[in-house]
Parts: structure tokens; C-alpha cells; sequence
């Protein structure tokens, strides 16, 4: 039985107006994210993921247009919410945010506790909607909730935590933080952009697994976007790549790593390192946002490409179970 | 405590650096064509006398020793005898001192008062029409020339309108002086009515002072916030949702003030370089005036004891900032 969907993305286009032109950042994309699954979204630097996330939080920069589509939350467009309304009841309350730099996402002037606080003010759960005081019963609850969650993201000494400054603890503490300030406010959704890259190797496995638990136990789902294919293994349920700018497959995890449909995805799964083979590349590169190329995206690069490749864009097709490619020419049957 | 071994260790540089400033005066002082001997003689004086002036004043004596003598006599608070006065310098320059004062730290609060919500504001328009117009304001403000600006306000205001007096800092007595401020004397007096008159002589030589000194204040405070707005934990905190109105009012403005302070102390300097020529031209009794005067009259002890206070007030400012900035950011405890 599958599960229902929380979000769904429907042909969403999004462009950014650049001095060098209109950059074309997504471009239909089409996705969705169930009830308690892990999402996991790979793809290169500047495939479109971070944009991707950001429009679903509603803080696309300055200079960014959405030209057509949808993202349905629990069955209403956020797109179409006043911007009020996304900034009260969806931007850290059902749907929040793991940040990719835990250094600099940390305001350096004011203690952990003292920004916990501030946000708890007004994302707690047990916040009133509108609610624009905060009483001694509330913020007494609040204490309580905040505690149990840093020793559920097994912080060391709670108390004298929250007194520091983000300057004086560690990378890999400060992520947990963030990971409980995401999880704190009770959301339906977690969006963790890149929350590893900027940690060291050996803290990343630790924040992953602790990621999945506390996800698991709460029942949330969460957009989780990586370039790394282990991290991604280690942990999603079902798992999207994206190519300049457009879906290119999904699929559940393990078909995804079994029988790649799609020949950029059998690329990137062959350019993982392995024991006794070379390091394999992609020759080319990802194509500019600003001239995408005619027909598939990935043509230029792809080595099975033929003639319709070059001008006609590929549909999405169903290759099984819960399984779907943007390709004209999919790998049937692949496996390794 | 570790802030109070912070802040001795930044008192321990002082005397280094009024060292350093003593010694610059005191160079200049012997390096400029002017014979002072010669100044104090009078022009009259025949060369005996002057020659006996010079070994009275330790004129005669090498450099280093002559130094040294000076050092000796500042730290026993002697700047010497004004020429002009015969009074000690020392008299002479308190009892300007709180005119001065007053004078530059109403500058300094209507600078701020007024720079940093119009720089927090530049910033939240940026490149639209509000921000284009403080910003052309901000370039006037810091391009006009004080004396300038002094006598347009003069005119207008106390000529055509004739709501201040043209200059000078009282009429009749002042207040029973307690701190010198003829303002908040006035008020610790209960004296209403001199307070309202302190305050009308007050407010053209202030607003002549703050208006540069607030353009400056503007350019810092709009930088610090562009630069706060597109930080990371600004981008989390919108992400997570928090109101506009708390991620500007505590967090953007907090950091962008630490970069402006640092440009108060600077200010602050340069309200004391500033009173000189405003001093002049409004007749406020303070030190500016008295600098003014004393460079008229050749009266050499009194101009160098003017930069070495003026000098020392710069540099004791810019320590109390220097503290106050540890107080606000927490990486530098």
C-alpha cells in the first residue's frame, strides 16, 4: 500500500534573471515526497536541487521567477499563499530547514540558548496562531521541550550549551543543534539541504544515522539533498536526480542502485570509486542554465543518444513499480 | 572577568600611545621655523633678552634632555604659561573643557539618532528610490564645508526666521555650573527657562557638527546591514520562518552596529577637529575657539597643549569603544 503524498511538485519552472540572461534553474519539474519517507534529491552542483528546495520553502532569491507550476502541501498550492500566511504557518513550523553550513548559519553575537529561544517564541507547537506574546506557562513548556530534544540529539551538558556561543562548540555539535531546531517546531516536512557536505567524513555518518532515527521516530518526511550517492543510499527511501534543471529518474532506493534506468544515472553510479577500479568520470560538462542544449538535456554527454535526442525533449515514462525516467532511450532491465 | 583582563590589557597600551602623541607635538613643536624664545620676547626684545629667555625655558639645552623636561612637566600636570592669559594652559583649557563637551557629544547622540535608522533604512530600500535619495543626501552631508553649512544655518534660521540666536552659548548668566553643560545644569536646576535658552544656542552648532558626522554614520550603518542581509544565518532564519521585524531589529542591526562603532570613535575625532573651525564661527567658548585664538596670537604652549588633549580625549574614546565593541561580540571575548 503506497502511502499518500504530503507534497507534490507539478511542473514547476522556475527562472533567474541574470545579468547574462534568464537562466533557466528548473524546468517542469515534476516530484513528490509521501508521508514518513525520506526523499533523497542528487544531482550535481547546479542541477537545480537548492532551488528546488528553496522553492518550497518560499525563499527563492531576489531575482528568481516562477513561471509556471505547482507545490502541493496537504493539498493546497504554496505558491498561491500570502506570503504572511507561508512566513506564520509553513516556513518553520509544518515545513523546516536544515541548513548545508552549520558555522555560518548561527548568528555569531548571540547564545545558542537566546536563538533557540527566539525560535521557539514563535514556532513551538504550542504556539496560538497569530500569538504575539510569550507567557511564563508557555515558555516554561517550550524549556521543557527544547531539554528532551537535545538529549534526543545526544548534546552533552543541555544546560551550559545553552549558554555558549555558537563560536565555542563543535561543527558536528552545532549540525545536531540545527537538527533539533528543525525538528522542535513539529513539522511535517524537514528539507536538509546538503546537511553533511560541510562536515568532517567521520562526523557525517553519525549526523546521517541520527537524522534517520529522530525522522523515523517523529513520523515527518524530509527532502533531503545530497551529490553524495552514499549518503543518499544510506539513508532515503526513494531517491530523485536531477539534471540541469529537470528530474531525470526516480525510483526506490534499491532499484535506483540496481537498475538504473536512465544513462546519467548509470554515469554517476559508475563514477563511484569501488576496490579495484579506476575512478571513471562523465566526459563533458553539465550544460549552461542560460542555453540548455535543444531535445534531452544530457544528450551532449550521453553515449546512447541518437537522433530524436537532439530535438525532441524526452516524457517521463513509468518503468515499473513506483519507477520513472526521462529518457527515450531507458536501460531496460539493467542491472550490475 | 575575563572582559576586565581584556579591557586592562587595552588601558595597559594607553601610555605607549600617549607617549607616541606626546612625542609628536613635542617635535613638531621644535621643528617649526617659529622660535619660541623669540615669540615670547616680543618683537621689541633685544638679543640678550632673548637669549636669556632661552636658558630660562631650557631652550638651549640638547633635545633629548628638553624631552625629557617636558615629560616631567606633563606628568606633573604643568603645560607651561599661556602668553596670552599668563594664566597655566591647564586653567585655561578646563575651563573651556565642558563647553566643548557639550557641545560634541549632542553632535554625537543626534549623528547616531539620526545616521543609524536612515542607514538601516538606505539598506532595506536598497537601489529603489528612498535609498537613492539618502544616499544623495549622505554625499551633500559629508561634501559640505563646515563653515559653510554653519553660516547657510545662520542665516536661515537665526536671520530669516529668527528662531535661534546667531552664536555665542548663552545671554546673561549661565547656570549654576555643576557639570558644565549648560543644559543639564540647567535642568538639575529645575531652571526651565534656561534650559530653553542653553538649548536654542545649542542646536545650529550641534546640527552643523552632526550632519557630517551622521552622513558617515549612514554609509557605515547601511553597509553593515547589506552585508548582515545577505549572511547565511539571516537565509536560515527566514527559511525557518521567524517575523521580518525580529530578524532586522535583533539580529541584522546588532551586527551591523558593531561595524559602525568602530567608526563612532573615528567620528568622534573628527568632532573634535571639526569644533575648531564651528567653534569659530558660532563664538562657542569651548576648546575650538580657544585653539583658534591661541594659534592667532602665536601662543605656543596653549596650541601644543590643545593637541595633546585633544589627542589624549581621541585616543581615551577609542579605547572605551574598543571595550564596548568586546561587550557586543562574543568572538572577540
Amino acid at each position: 500500500m503506497v502511502a499518500e503524498k504530503l507534497l507534490s511538485v507539478e511542473g514547476l519552472s522556475v527562472h533567474y534573471i541574470t545579468e547574462g540572461g534568464t537562466a533557466r534553474v528548473l524546468d517542469h519539474v515534476g516530484f513528490s515526497i509521501r508521508h514518513g519517507e525520506i526523499m533523497g534529491l542528487v544531482g550535481e552542483s547546479g542541477c537545480g536541487k537548492t532551488s528546488l528546495a528553496r522553492a518550497i520553502l518560499g525563499v527563492l532569491p531576489g531575482n528568481a521567477e516562477v513561471v509556471s507550476g505547482k507545490i502541493l502541501f496537504k493539498g493546497s498550492d504554496l505558491l498561491r499563499l500570502a506570503p504572511s500566511e507561508a512566513e506564520e504557518s509553513i516556513r518553520g513550523r509544518a515545513i523546516s530547514f536544515v541548513p548545508q553550513d552549520p558555522f555560518t548559519s548561527f548568528s555569531p553575537l548571540f547564545s545558542i540558548g537566546e536563538q533557540i529561544r527566539t525560535l521557539m517564541r514563535w514556532k513551538s507547537p504550542d504556539r496560538k496562531p497569530g500569538e504575539k506574546v510569550y507567557g511564563s506557562g508557555r515558555r516554561k513548556r517550550d524549556r521543557e521541550r527544547v531539554m528532551a530534544m537535545l538529549q534526543a540529539v545526544q548534546l552533552p551538558d543541555p544546560e551550559g550549551l545553552l549558554k555558549k556561543y555558537p563560536h565555542e562548540v563543535s561543527g558536528g555539535q552545532r549540525q545536531r543543534l540545527m537538527i533539533a531546531m528543525a525538528l522542535l517546531p513539529e513539522p511535517r516536512l524537514v528539507i536538509a539541504d546538503e546537511p553533511t557536505t560541510a562536515l568532517d567524513v567521520t562526523i557525517q555518518a553519525q549526523i546521517l544515522k541520527l537524522l534517520k532515527r529522530l525522522i523515523t521516530e517523529t513520523g515527518a518526511s524530509v527532502l533531503f539533498t545530497t551529490h553524495d550517492l552514499g549518503a543518499a543510499w544510506e539513508i532515503c527511501d526513494r531517491i530523485t536526480v536531477m539534471y540541469a534543471g529537470q528530474e531525470a529518474e526516480t525510483a526506490p532506493v534499491q532499484s535506483f542502485f540496481d537498475r538504473p534506468a536512465h544513462p546519467y544515472t548509470k554515469k554517476l553510479l559508475d563514477s563511484l570509486p569501488t576496490e579495484n577500479s579506476p575512478l571513471i568520470g562523465i566526459p563533458g560538462r553539465v550544460p549552461s542554465l542560460l542555453n540548455p542544449p535543444a531535445g534531452c538535456r544530457f544528450h551532449p554527454r550521453c553515449t546512447s543518444s541518437t537522433e530524436i535526442c537532439h530535438h525532441k525533449q524526452p516524457d517521463v515514462t513509468e518503468m515499473g513499480y513506483e519507477h520513472a525516467v526521462r529518457c527515450h532511450h531507458p536501460i531496460m532491465g539493467g542491472g550490475q | 572577568m575575563r572582559i576586565l583582563v581584556l579591557a586592562l590589557r587595552r588601558i595597559a597600551w594607553m601610555p605607549p600611545t600617549l607617549l607616541g602623541l606626546i612625542a609628536i607635538v613635542f617635535t613638531i613643536s621644535r621643528i617649526i621655523p617659529a622660535d619660541p624664545a623669540r615669540v615670547i620676547a616680543g618683537e621689541n626684545a633685544s638679543p640678550a633678552q632673548v637669549e636669556a629667555l632661552r636658558q630660562k625655558f631650557g631652550l638651549d639645552l640638547p633635545l633629548m634632555q628638553q624631552f625629557m623636561r617636558y615629560l616631567r612637566d606633563i606628568v606633573n600636570g604643568d603645560l607651561g604659561i599661556s602668553l596670552y592669559s599668563q594664566r597655566p594652559v591647564v586653567e585655561d583649557l578646563l575651563g573651556r573643557l565642558a563647553a566643548t563637551f557639550e557641545l560634541a557629544i549632542a553632535a554625537m547622540c543626534l549623528a547616531i539618532m539620526i545616521g543609524v535608522p536612515l542607514g538601516v533604512v538606505s539598506a532595506l530600500h536598497r537601489n529603489r528610490w528612498l535609498d537613492q535619495v539618502i544616499r544623495l543626501a549622505t554625499m551633500a552631508g559629508l561634501a559640505m564645508a563646515a563653515f559653510w553649512l554653519a553660516i547657510l544655518l545662520q542665516l536661515f534660521f537665526s536671520m530669516t526666521l529668527g528662531v535661534t540666536p546667531v552664536q555665542g552659548r548663552i545671554d546673561g548668566w549661565g547656570p549654576d555650573q555643576i557639570t558644565g553643560f549648560y543644559t543639564i545644569d540647567a535642568l538639575i536646576n529645575g531652571d526651565g527657562e534656561t534650559f530653553g535658552k542653553a538649548l536654542r544656542y545649542l542646536i545650529l552648532p550641534t546640527a552643523t557638527l552632526a550632519i557630517p558626522a551622521a552622513a558617515t554614520i549612514v554609509r557605515f550603518t547601511r553597509a553593515g546591514v547589506l552585508n548582515a542581509l545577505s549572511s547565511n544565518f539571516v537565509f536560515y532564519q527566514t527559511a525557518m520562518g521567524l517575523p521580518r521585524r525580529t530578524i532586522i531589529w535583533k539580529y541584522i542591526l546588532r551586527s551591523a552596529f558593531i561595524g559602525t562603532l568602530t567608526q563612532i570613535g573615528l567620528v568622534f575625532g573628527n568632532l573634535l577637529a571639526g569644533a575648531v573651525v564651528i567653534e569659530t564661527v558660532f563664538s562657542w567658548p569651548g576648546l575650538g575657539l580657544f585653539a583658534y585664538n591661541s594659534i592667532l596670537q602665536s601662543d605656543y604652549n596653549a596650541i601644543m597643549a590643545f593637541t595633546l588633549f585633544t589627542g589624549s580625549v581621541f585616543i581615551v574614546v577609542n579605547l572605551l569603544i574598543d571595550i564596548a565593541q568586546t561587550l557586543l561580540d562574543p568572538r572577540t571575548r
